[in-house]
């Protein structure tokens, strides 16, 4: 790379005065540095709400019969948990944080395409929070059907249902436009030089990701006003009486939802590849397979979403053929695991807590992966059906690995993003308090759903209290371990600046500016004449 | 960045255009009262498909475009036709 010099440091995106000052400069800014700061702020603020909510979920469940609350309570804090987590933390996920941080730095940008845009996008995703949170404590109480919605009782219940959907649909169209945003930045805005395969992968992953918050997004959108339109004009499009039909619902739910599983997930692989890059000191083991491995995931994550509905009352033709779908998206996924242990086969690894976070994403994921398989198959699938073995497989895919992912990713780009370093020590011990507390509560509850505990009970058989226990107690550990680790990382924004330009010897552009960036981030705009990863680049 | 190029199209091609949409919608029309079972929706679909392309690549000038875009739409609506008839499969034989 030439072009990029900087022998003296320009004031950092932290420090820039703008036309506003104090906080209108930071929720007037358009600069995809602070916007990305505003997208981890209120992500992480969502991600605390949930976690209170899952908690004191579990603290129901510690025994059999009703213990800290009765069962409409608990079906609210369970539908409001869903929402919270994935709607405001993990669909945002790492797109709208990290994606929005990295994109224009990575590629060799000044800001991303349409930075107006983006700052919107903030704001209907902070509006769509507003109104989901005004469905909780207004009209007839906070919606109680799971986050997805399902028909037909989404449509008979009582509750605040049409303000919860209406929030999410306006959640989605910043979904929408943060994709469209980085479609355009990634095929317009790369650096002379970068050619698409010269991206770092992490804007490989966020390019599939891109595409499908675009083309996927529009359909839940369409189908949450459809259940609005049902509800206050009796339209029936869901209802058999009218001629509507429920299994509509999850089609067009799942035709969205499992797409956005990948929304979740293909930045978070995306991040872990670079972390595996750095710190293995090697370059990256089979590029290409990965970036493709990208797009197929993306694609065929589009056509598996029947695997949801098996025992809905979908034909068996329907069945088989989503069954067959489904195997097929093991082989992408399974082409990053081999890749990434492929990368640190004979690698100079060197052991900072970004990559331990990645070993634990590695082994997390691995679990929810494989038994994944068990849903993906009909004949198992129809046994663990809505069991609790379904919300465990759930939460090592989502919780384990997009989540781990994410705050692999904080660990990582940490010092990039604010010239400080936390106590690394402390945060090993946090992912080991995480890694063993996640574990605890989630591993018994696949063996519970073997056993038959549904889910979404807050009571459950005297038979399953000790595994109920021993998770409940899990939940604690996690919970603590979550407190140490932001507040490790929230103290070292106090410390004080250190020389933290490059400090994990990376190799994407990023590291080649200083920490914190300026607000254009290059001087100059720099000419790529190299493949990524290259160590002589450096 | 190759410098974009308006196209102007013709009176006598707009024309021609929204003779064959009309005429597209008569047969909308018309096929419902052509007994087809279950293959009614997936005519009147394909029908409106037909117009929604005819829209996209004339009054929306994506024929004129370059094929980087006419990939990328394509491409859109192949996957959307894809997921549609994986979704039809399902009523088809339930």
């Amino acid at each position: 790379m030439t072009g990029n010099t900087s022998t003296h440091r320009l004031p950092s995106y932290l420090e820039y005065q703008g036309k506003y000052t104090g906080i209108l400069g930071w929720i007037l800014s358009t600069d995809h540095k602070r916007i990305a700061l505003l997208y981890l702020y209120s992500q992480l603020f969502f991600f605390l709400a949930g976690l209170v909510m899952g908690i004191f979920m579990k603290l129901e469940l510690i025994a059999p019969g009703q213990q800290i609350m009765g069962p409409q309570a608990y079906n609210a804090l369970f539908t409001v948990h869903g929402l919270t987590m994935i709607f405001l933390f993990i669909i945002p996920g790492l797109a709208a944080s990290f994606g929005n941080f990295m994109i224009p730095i990575m590629i060799g940008a000044k800001d991303v395409a349409f930075p107006k845009l983006n700052l919107f996008s903030w704001y209907l995703f902070i509006a769509g929070a507003v109104i989901i949170l005004i469905g909780i404590f207004s009209g007839d109480g906070p919606p109680d059907t799971g986050w997805t919605f399902y028909a037909p009782y989404s449509l008979k219940t009582n509750t605040n249902v049409v303000l919860s959907v209406f929030g999410a649909f306006v959640l989605g169209f910043s979904s929408i436009l943060t994709g469209l945003n980085f479609i355009v930045t990634i095929h317009r805005m790369r650096a002379p030089g970068m050619g698409f395969f010269r991206m770092p992968l992490f804007i490989w992953s966020l390019y599939g990701t891109a595409w499908i918050q675009l083309l996927a997004t529009p359909v839940v959108g369409i189908t949450f006003l459809m259940v609005v339109a049902d509800r206050m004009l009796d339209i029936g499009f869901f209802d058999p009486a009218k001629g509507g039909d429920p299994v509509l619902y999850q089609h067009l739910f799942w035709i969205y939802s499992h797409p956005a599983v990948y929304i979740m997930i293909l930045p978070a692989m995306g991040a872990i590849t670079e972390i595996i890059v750095t710190f293995s000191r090697r370059t990256v083991f089979g590029y290409k397979a990965i970036a493709m491995s990208s797009l197929a995931i993306a694609f065929v994550g589009y056509l598996v979403w029947g695997h949801h509905m098996f025992t809905s009352g979908m034909s068996e033709t329907a069945r088989l053929v989503f069954s067959f779908l489904t195997f097929l998206v093991a082989i992408p996924s399974a082409i990053k695991v081999f890749n990434w242990t492929a990368t640190m086969y004979k690698g100079s690894i060197s052991l900072e807590p970004p990559f331990w976070w990645a070993m634990a994403f590695i082994f997390i994921f691995m679990i929810g992966g494989l038994t994944g398989l068990i849903l993906g198959s009909v004949s198992t699938d129809v046994h663990v059906h809505d069991t609790v073995f379904v919300v465990a497989h759930f939460h090592y895919i989502v919780f384990g690995g997009a989540g781990i992912a994410f705050f692999a990713a904080l660990h990582y780009w940490y010092p990039k993003m604010f010239g400080k370093m936390y106590s690394k020590k402390i945060a090993n011990w946090g992912l080991i308090g995480l890694f063993v507390g996640f574990n605890t509560t989630y591993m018994p509850m696949f063996f519970l759903g073997f056993m038959g505990m549904p889910r979404r009970y807050y009571d459950y058989l005297p038979q399953f209290a000790d595994l109920n226990l021993l998770s409940t107690v899990g939940s604690w550990i996690m919970a603590a371990s979550l407190i140490v680790v932001i507040v490790n990382l929230l103290r070292a924004r106090k410390g004080t600046p250190e020389e933290m330009d490059d400090p994990w010897g990376g190799r994407t552009l990023e590291w080649k500016i200083e920490s914190p960036p300026s607000l254009e981030n290059f001087e100059e705009i720099p000419v790529i004449d190299s493949e990524p990863y290259e160590l002589k680049s450096k | 960045m190759s410098e974009h190029k308006n196209h102007i199209s013709t009176y006598k091609s707009q024309i021609l255009v929204l003779l064959t949409l009309i005429m597209l919608t008569v047969l909308t029309v018309v096929i419902t009262s052509v007994h087809l079972g279950p293959f009614n929706t997936a005519a009147a679909m394909l029908i409106a498909s037909v117009k929604a392309a005819i829209v996209l690549l004339y009054f929306m000038h994506l024929k004129f475009d370059e094929k980087i875009y006419r990939f990328m739409v394509t491409l859109v609506l192949a996957i959307y036709a894809v997921v549609i008839i994986i979704t039809f499969f399902d009523y088809l034989y339930r």
